[in-house]
């Protein structure tokens, strides 16, 4: 008889989680949509980050002298010092949409998991990171006559781009809820995320200059390593930046 | 009011005398190193400087971790005073080293691993003072506090990592003797013996202030409650 019970209970926890996971997913794929749908229509997260790079990299462009020796040396810090820019940008803009009327409010108020909703906003930034960088590289690659679609390149864009984008919508999330707000995020972010800076860099520049893969090998490891720990502390302690 | 401790008291006056005793043996006890001369002798009160700078960085995320686990106002209190103190120690370190540099490297500054990371440590706590005078509501101001500090304790070490990926001068005393170091220098008995006293000092010197800084924080605590209850 108990073993009976025993059993039933078991199966219907199985069932549970069975149906939680989906439901998680759904909740995350919820936020993702609704940051999706917002900027279609408005377009001006996306616009903004985009003519920002551009005019970053045509700064450095008269700031650097960027003749074809010096291309060679510093493509890599050039493209990540823009992305790095750029999306700072973008998540100051992300968050202070979530702080303005009370959205953020409206999403915690939702029986859902916290870490569903830190993961939503983390994809979402993610995918707008994505898209800028993926217009970047092939303008940058047109007007210096240089191939930046090498495959080593673009899977360090993917991975430094993880990273950046959890630890900064953690801090973004922090930032927008302070008094100096999108001042505040630049000089947290920066210093937390330098030895994910340096690693890409330094990764791009391998690929760019056709190094033996021993050589990338440390410095990706790097970039997994970053990913990874930041990754999993950035869910854990989110609970704590959006509880009341 | 609560009363000074006496504990405190008596570890005020341990901490004037060892401090008088470090210097003492730095300048009298040690000897003058061969090759660098006076110069040298910062090197008893740098590394311990630096040395208390990272303890202090561990504190701060210790008590972060703390305060997000038990939500004791108190952890907050000593998050804080660790900060602060780490700002001051790592910042004496970096001055200290310089003063060593300039001679020995014949620059103010490299960006060498241990100064790079030294110097983002510095700025890492910059950013958490920052964050936390920018937030009214004191528990937020503690929990933001606490997610910063653990945050920032774990991206040291891997900045240490990736800048030693690149290359350093700075020498490596204690433990492997590295080739290509500048500065190098087998330290004597004496020169030990002073080096770990300096440290020992300076870790004494490091509670010391913490407790009075952690005491400083309660009353404050208690001054803004008073203030409250008298606004009602």
């Amino acid at each position: 008889m108990t073993n009976s019970d025993a059993n039933i209970a078991e199966r219907a926890s199985r069932k549970a989680q069975r149906k939680t996971t989906p439901v998680y997913l759904r909740t995350v794929w919820a936020i993702v949509w609704k940051d999706l749908a917002a900027e279609l229509r408005s377009r001006e997260l996306i616009s903004s980050m985009l003519v920002f790079a551009i005019l970053v990299i045509f700064i450095f462009n008269f700031a650097l002298e960027l003749d074809a020796r010096a291309r060679f040396n510093v493509t890599s810090g050039v493209l990540w010092v823009t992305f790095a820019f750029a999306g700072t940008l973008g998540l100051n803009r992300s968050m202070a949409m979530e702080k303005d009327r009370g959205c953020l409010d409206g999403l915690l108020l939702a029986p859902v998991d916290r870490s569903a909703i830190f993961l939503g906003k983390a994809l979402s930034n993610l995918f707008f990171m994505l898209i800028v960088e993926a217009i970047v590289l092939p303008v940058y690659s047109l007007l210096y006559n240089i191939n930046l679609l090498h495959p080593g390149l673009i899977a360090v864009v993917l991975l430094g781009s993880v990273g950046y984008v959890t630890v900064g919508t953690l801090l973004s999330s922090m930032a927008v809820q302070t008094r100096t707000r999108d001042v505040l995020l630049p000089i947290l972010l920066f210093p937390i995320v330098l030895p994910l800076f340096i690693a890409a860099v330094k990764v791009s520049a391998g690929f760019l200059q056709g190094l033996d893969m021993s050589e990338i090998w440390p410095w990706l490891n790097l970039i997994i390593v970053f990913d990874l720990i930041f990754s999993a502390v950035a869910i854990m302690v989110f609970d704590y930046v959006v509880e009341e | 009011m609560e009363a000074k401790p006496r504990l405190l008291t008596i570890l005020d006056g341990v901490t004037v005398v060892m401090l008088i005793i470090a210097t003492g043996m730095v300048f009298f006890y040690a000897p003058v190193e061969a090759v660098m001369g006076l110069v040298q002798k910062v090197f008893y009160f740098h590394v311990a400087a630096g040395w208390v700078g990272m303890l202090s960085f561990l504190v701060a995320a210790g008590a972060g971790i703390a305060y997000l686990w038990k939500g004791n106002r108190k952890w907050d209190v000593v998050g804080m005073a660790s900060v602060e103190l780490g700002l001051v120690f790592a910042f004496i370190n970096v001055v200290t080293g310089s003063i060593w540099a300039r001679p020995i490297w014949n620059a103010w500054w490299t960006w060498d691993p241990r100064l790079t990371t030294a110097t983002i440590m510095l700025l890492i706590y910059a950013a958490y003072l920052m964050l936390r005078s920018g937030i009214e509501d004191p528990d937020r101001r503690a929990r933001f506090g606490a997610i910063y500090a653990i945050l920032g304790f774990l991206s040291v070490p891997l900045t240490f990592l990736s800048a030693r990926l690149f290359r350093g001068i700075h020498p490596v005393v204690i433990g492997s003797n590295q080739p290509g170091a500048e500065g190098q220098f087998d330290m004597t008995a004496l020169m030990l013996q002073t080096f770990l006293f300096s440290l020992l000092t300076f870790t004494i010197i490091f509670i010391d202030l913490l407790w009075h800084r952690i005491r400083l924080g309660r009353l404050q605590d208690r001054i803004e409650q008073m203030k409250l209850e008298l606004n009602l």
